[in-house]
């Protein structure tokens, strides 16, 4: 029988809607009826500062001298009300992370590494241990729904205080942190029982909408003898109304986290769909200051995806007067280290693509409650790296404020950008590129 | 400011902010707060074994965070009267609002009348003891202490409970998410009765239910396809 010639064929043409990621997450939830749950933020590409430039100098506004002539990037949050406003020698300071979700060693390093550039370091759901305190030469307490672990000790020995509204990851969601990682300490810190899943609760306790703040943010500050700034968090949900409900409601720092914030457990579902993108919540946070006439008196603080100088320094264009990180600051201690993909590999992973957080196997030592999983990471090293982490991003940070001509990183200004699309045009109130065209004005 | 004991503060002259660092700054000793006049966070973050009669009613978040004081009000409390209570008693005359007691990690709250929605919400090792009734949601995911009721209890009582312990005389309208009722053994009527008698309330302990947490909730459910159906 003669072979006969087989016409010709497509090549095999996988669809865009049921890609390969998509089809996994249908079998692993056909297979567990369960959501995925993960840690790490938003990981879509959406519109962020990559899409904006800085103009730098030129005939009309006048460089600094790149290497010499001094730009400073000093900056004080909760002058507004507190007698003990913090004053930070940068204005990136190190976002709330548990411990709990991360080891007792990265904590530490997180403490070393913040202390040493004169910035500060955050606790998160779970309450302030001895080591990040003794750590952190300025600490912020996070004052949450759950209040795990919230004593008044905690919060006098607190340099500021952060009332957690919401978070970018998950905005009116609460904390997570599964069995995995509920070990002896971490349960008595909590006062739950060894392994249980815990699921925090999303709004907090004893108060119910800003009036209510007001009165709880009053109660604090009695505690406290008006002394710690207060911050009030929000997830980037409505940044305006939240920022301007903030401010009402006596806030002396606003901190604003948009959706590539990371978290340590969330449904996948909930990091890629709720929220809105750090960029457009800026240009909103702002405006709401601006309206109320208290930009640059109630400090703005922003975070969710910042990863570099050029980061900062497109934030504090648009009005930021400081950042937070939090992922980032984790690469820089050790997390997502190519050195260790065969580890990554046998947990079904890669470097880089490292979010199974909440299983607390992490082999660098950091997303983990596991005391011998904790010991791999060495506190004085990692904290080397992040102090060096954040050195860099101030450099860069200087680097762009001299070219715009700013002796201070806080007098960039909107003026100093603009965009490279016209969706970041459109959120970030600055013109396209090469045209004077905001869109919606 | 140097205070004797029997002091008393009158907030209508003082002002707030003057009588709590009045209250904060001795070690020991007896004070009488007149005209609270429903005062917002009153006597809170105290942390000395002090003794304070409030003459009237106070607002939200009175005793907030306390520690070691003793503190009676003498008429109704609003929201969060005791929140996140460390040690110490805190003992309310008349009703309390929302929130009462939450998060309150040790000491002791007496509400004689009633206490509305969220009594002992996330309730973290505090005894509540409520001569009336309380609304709905009390002690929602309660993880530690114990809740007496001599009334009755709203709905979604209990809900998402961890290991905080309630007893209830009267009727629960209904239960929340994994609460449920438990046997009373021996080790149960010892407790509640204690707790009776600490708060000063007369009651007969075999009148009450015990209720507690199913576990049911503790841990995700993640199936096994290949496991055998289980009978319905």
């Amino acid at each position: 029988m003669s072979e006969q010639a087989r016409p010709p064929r497509t090549v095999p043409r996988p669809s865009a809607s049921f890609d390969e990621y998509t089809l996994s997450e249908i079998r692993r939830a056909a297979a567990t009826g369960l959501y995925d749950i993960r840690g790490g933020g938003a990981k879509r590409r959406v519109p962020c500062f990559d899409d904006l430039v800085l103009l730098g100098a030129s005939m009309s506004r006048y460089p600094l001298e790149g290497y010499r002539e001094a730009c400073a990037t000093d900056v004080v949050l909760g002058g507004r009300f507190a007698s003990k406003p913090l004053h930070l020698q940068i204005p990136i300071t190190i976002a709330g992370m548990s411990f709990g979700s991360l080891s007792a060693q990265a904590k530490e390093a997180l403490g070393r590494g913040a202390s040493a550039m004169g910035t500060s370091t955050t606790t998160g759901d779970g309450g302030m241990t001895d080591e990040e305190r003794s750590h952190s030469s300025l600490l912020v307490y996070q004052y949450l729904p759950s209040r795990y672990g919230m004593n008044p000790d905690d919060l006098r020995r607190a340099d500021a205080i952060e009332v957690v509204v919401g978070q970018g990851a998950k905005p009116g969601g609460g904390g997570m942190l599964l069995g995995q990682k509920i070990s002896p300490r971490v349960a008595e810190m909590r006062t739950l029982p060894e392994g249980v899943d815990q699921r925090s609760a999303c709004r907090h306790p004893d108060w119910t909408g800003p009036d209510d703040l007001e009165i709880k943010i009053r109660e604090l500050r009695e505690i406290t003898d008006w002394q710690k700034p207060i911050y009030v968090k929000v997830g980037a949900a409505r940044p305006y109304y939240d920022t301007a409900l903030a401010v009402k409601a006596g806030a002396d720092v606003v901190v604003v986290d948009g959706m590539q914030g990371g978290t340590a457990a969330t449904q996948e579902v909930f990091i890629e769909h709720v929220g809105i993108p750090t960029l457009p919540a800026v240009r909103e946070a702002v405006r709401a200051l601006k309206e109320l006439t208290m930009h640059r008196k109630v400090q703005l603080v922003v975070s969710g995806g910042i990863r570099s100088g050029a980061d900062v320094a497109k934030a504090l264009a648009m009005g930021a007067d400081a950042v937070s990180i939090g992922s980032a600051a984790l690469v820089a201690l050790g997390d997502q280290d190519p050195a260790l993909e065969a580890e990554y590999q046998a947990l079904g992973t890669t470097a880089g693509a490292y979010d199974d957080w909440h299983e607390g196997r992490d082999p660098a030592g950091i997303t983990t409650s596991d005391p011998e999983l904790g010991q791999r990471l060495d506190p004085v090293k990692a904290g080397r790296r992040l102090k060096n982490y954040l050195q860099v991003m101030t450099m860069e940070l200087q680097t762009l404020a001299r070219a715009n001509g700013k002796s201070h990183v806080l007098n960039l200004e909107p003026e100093d950008l603009a965009a490279l699309t016209i969706e970041a045009a459109a959120m970030a109130g600055v013109p396209l590129a090469g045209t004077d065209w905001i869109p919606g004005r | 400011m140097t205070l004797a004991l029997n002091t008393e503060l009158d907030v209508a002259a003082l002002g707030l902010r003057q009588v709590n660092r009045a209250l904060k700054a001795t070690e020991s000793g007896q004070f009488v707060v007149r005209n609270p006049k429903g005062a917002h966070a009153l006597a809170c973050g105290l942390q000395h074994p002090v003794e304070i009669e409030i003459d009237g009613p106070v607002g939200y978040y009175a005793a907030g965070m306390n520690q070691r004081a003793q503190i009676t009000i003498h008429g109704n409390a609003g929201t969060g009267v005791a929140e996140n209570m460390m040690s110490g008693t805190v003992r309310v005359r008349g009703n309390a609002s929302q929130s009462a007691g939450a998060t309150a990690h040790g000491g002791l709250l007496v509400i004689e009348g009633h206490a509305s929605a969220r009594c002992g919400i996330s309730m973290k090792g505090v005894d509540i003891v409520v001569g009336g009734s309380v609304g709905h949601m009390a002690a929602f995911m309660g993880q530690a202490g114990r809740m007496v009721v001599l009334g009755d209890a709203g709905e979604g009582f209990g809900d998402s409970l961890y290991e905080a312990r309630l007893y209830v005389r009267g009727t629960v309208a209904a239960l929340g998410a994994d609460c449920i009722a438990k046997e009373m053994r021996e080790e149960h009527h010892s407790e509640l009765a204690q707790l009776l008698t600490r708060a000063g309330l007369d009651a007969d302990p075999s009148a009450f239910t015990r209720y507690g947490s199913a576990r049911r909730l503790y841990n995700f459910e993640i199936d096994d396809p290949n496991a055998p159906e289980e009978p319905r």
